[in-house]
């Protein structure tokens, strides 16, 4: 069984539909690419999933519990933790604290729980600036530190919405190498992402959406060849060039 | 390391509250006399802003309120001498769960919007009850309750010879108080208190359940404020509704943790030491200019400080601390 099924996600902003009728599977242990051209719904579909935004139809079924329309403290408690696009430290928090409000979640005792944030704080390689206030932190850091934080939930899933985006290529590696981490671990991750490098080397699958619609669901191999997600990214034009191109090269 | 760090401010803490304990040995300092009334007055109103630093403070939830649940408190053991001629011991009790059901009743649904709502509502409920408490016939309406005349000690919580017992009894209240915020501070609803101040989505995306987190500030605080209550009505012998219930009072709760540090743990203390002595002695030598002299005093301290550091004393204290250290860091990287 699906670790997360969504099925038939529907998303209106008054008249303006982010999301038409999505639906997805994400299996246990996997790793999961969400991606799609600026404006294509991403960030909407996660934040229906995290319980931030009340889906207008559809139902999204995690861990074999319907959780369309929990809120959001609800749907981390049962194990599906998130990251923000926007990062959004707990700015007059140091970093270790930040990722103590985390690992209270599971735990309510604070030499337990403080157990628990050391041991993120490594894996995240945060361990330096751990007494440093989150808000001053580098955007790599603060990348990191969403990840961390997340983590401290102890989620069977985790969300992460472009934790690559915005890094340096050191740090594209060092992140790509904690996800893979991660799942290792056995933790089921699902990635909104706009570097191709960093996803589709480590995905398992990828679900692409275009206007708010998914338009390709396959190994990240299959779906580059994906017409339809070829014309998504480069137009109408560059697409019936490319294609014509191919096209003349056997003959 | 941060452990240590908290063990250092213990010690502080521990030996901070041996040396009030004693105090009273020093010949003449409480006695009967005026500084003594000072002292107890800057241990009652540390008490009170700590109270609303829980929900306004750590929890950031800025409360203008706060003398409502004072005046319910006030009126609990008010009410339990006066009116039903027992000792303040179960007023005390009866009063601040009574402010915490309000104060619960009052947030409730405030919490569930985001943005100043509930610091407006705060600023309601004030006139609502000022003017409920002046026409209701049952809490004593606007003449208030005066106080018999009771036998001193801890029974009564009264003493009419020396100004010994309600030193002890102030400081009981400042450390009971500072002792649960202190606990608080460093335990998980701390730690949620902070993260629903610094980002309410955020602690939500961590299984936060800010509403719940709220109230439970609120109702601490709320409860705890009302406790100070009690002890206000019991060093005056009477209470009548603009004496607790009125912004004034509110403001008190309001400036002297902001003065001192807001949402830290020695802000309320520190803005207290400040302002209360300001307060009576300008009251007592100043009165020529005028009342209100010391109001005057204050609000030009509060906009220096505000442009100055608007983390308050606590603000300036940590600054140079940071300086230091970084002094420190400087010297052995050389």
């Amino acid at each position: 069984m699906a670790l997360l099924d969504v099925s038939h996600l529907t998303m209106k902003f008054g008249s303006l539909a982010a999301n038409r009728d999505v639906s997805f599977a994400v299996e246990p242990g996997t790793i999961v690419g969400l991606i799609g051209p600026n404006g294509a719904g991403k960030t909407t579909v996660f934040n229906c999933l995290a319980g931030l935004y009340k889906p207008t139809e559809g139902r999204i079924v995690f861990d074999g519990r319907d959780i369309t329309r929990l809120p959001a403290y609800r749907i981390s408690r049962l194990g599906l933790a998130r990251t923000f696009q926007v990062v959004r430290p707990l700015k007059e928090m140091t970093v270790l604290e930040n990722i103590l409000v985390g690992a209270y979640l599971r735990q309510a005792d604070s030499r337990r729980a403080m157990q628990i944030a050391q041991h993120c704080l490594r894996t995240c390689f945060l361990e330096e600036d751990r007494d440093r206030p989150a808000g001053g932190l580098t955007i790599g850091n603060k990348k990191r530190l969403e990840v961390a934080r997340a983590l401290a939930t102890g989620p069977k899933l985790l969300l992460l919405d472009e934790a690559v985006a915005g890094l340096t290529s050191t740090e594209v590696r060092q992140m790509v190498e904690l996800i893979q981490g991660l799942r290792r671990e056995g933790i089921t991750i699902l990635m909104v992402e706009h570097i191709m490098e960093a996803i589709m080397p480590i995905a398992d699958k990828v679900v692409v959406l275009d206007g708010g619609i998914k338009i390709a669901e396959d190994r990240p191999a299959v779906v580059v060849e994906n017409e339809e997600v070829i014309r998504a990214y480069l137009g109408e034009k560059f697409s019936r060039r490319l294609k014509a191109m191919k096209e003349a090269k056997p003959s | 390391m941060p452990k240590l760090h908290l063990q250092s401010r213990d010690i502080l803490w521990g030996a901070l509250v041996c040396a009030l304990a004693l105090l009273p040995l020093i010949p003449g300092l409480i006695g009967n006399s005026f500084r003594a009334h000072v002292i107890i007055l800057v241990l009652l109103y540390a008490s009170m802003a700590q109270s609303w630093n829980i929900v306004s403070g750590y929890a950031g939830q800025t409360s203008f309120g706060h003398s409502v649940f004072f005046g319910i408190g006030a009126y609990g053991a008010g009410m339990a001498v006066v009116t039903y001629g027992l000792t303040p011991w179960p007023g005390f009790l009866a009063g601040s769960v009574m402010a915490a059901l309000v104060a619960v009743l009052i947030s409730w649904p405030c919490f569930r919007l985001s943005g100043h709502y509930f610091a407006i509502a705060t600023f309601a409920i004030v006139e609502i009850f000022n003017r409920l408490f002046m026409v209701w016939d049952w809490v004593g309406g606007a003449l208030g309750l005066d106080y018999p005349i009771l036998p001193d000690g801890w029974v009564n919580f009264v003493w009419s010879e020396t100004k010994v017992g309600f030193f002890y009894g102030a400081l009981a209240l400042f450390v009971l108080i500072f002792g649960i915020v202190r606990y608080i501070e460093t335990h998980r609803l701390g730690y949620y208190l902070r993260a629903v101040r610094e980002g309410q989505e955020t602690a939500e995306s961590l299984g936060v359940n800010s509403t719940a987190v709220k109230l439970a500030a609120m109702a601490f605080s709320a409860f705890l404020a009302a406790l100070c209550g009690g002890f206000f009505v019991q060093y005056n012998y009477r209470v009548d509704p603009p004496m607790v219930m009125s912004l004034d009072v509110s403001m008190r709760f309001v400036l002297i943790t902001i003065l001192g540090g807001v949402g830290n743990f020695w802000g309320p203390l520190l803005g207290a030491m400040i302002l209360i002595p300001l307060q009576e002695y300008s009251r007592a030598y100043l009165t020529i200019l005028g009342s209100g002299v010391d109001l005057v005093i204050f609000g030009l301290i509060i906009m220096l400080m505000m442009i100055k550091q608007p983390k308050g004393i606590m603000g300036f204290i940590e600054a140079w601390q940071a300086r230091s250290r970084e002094r420190a860091a400087a010297k052995e990287g050389v």
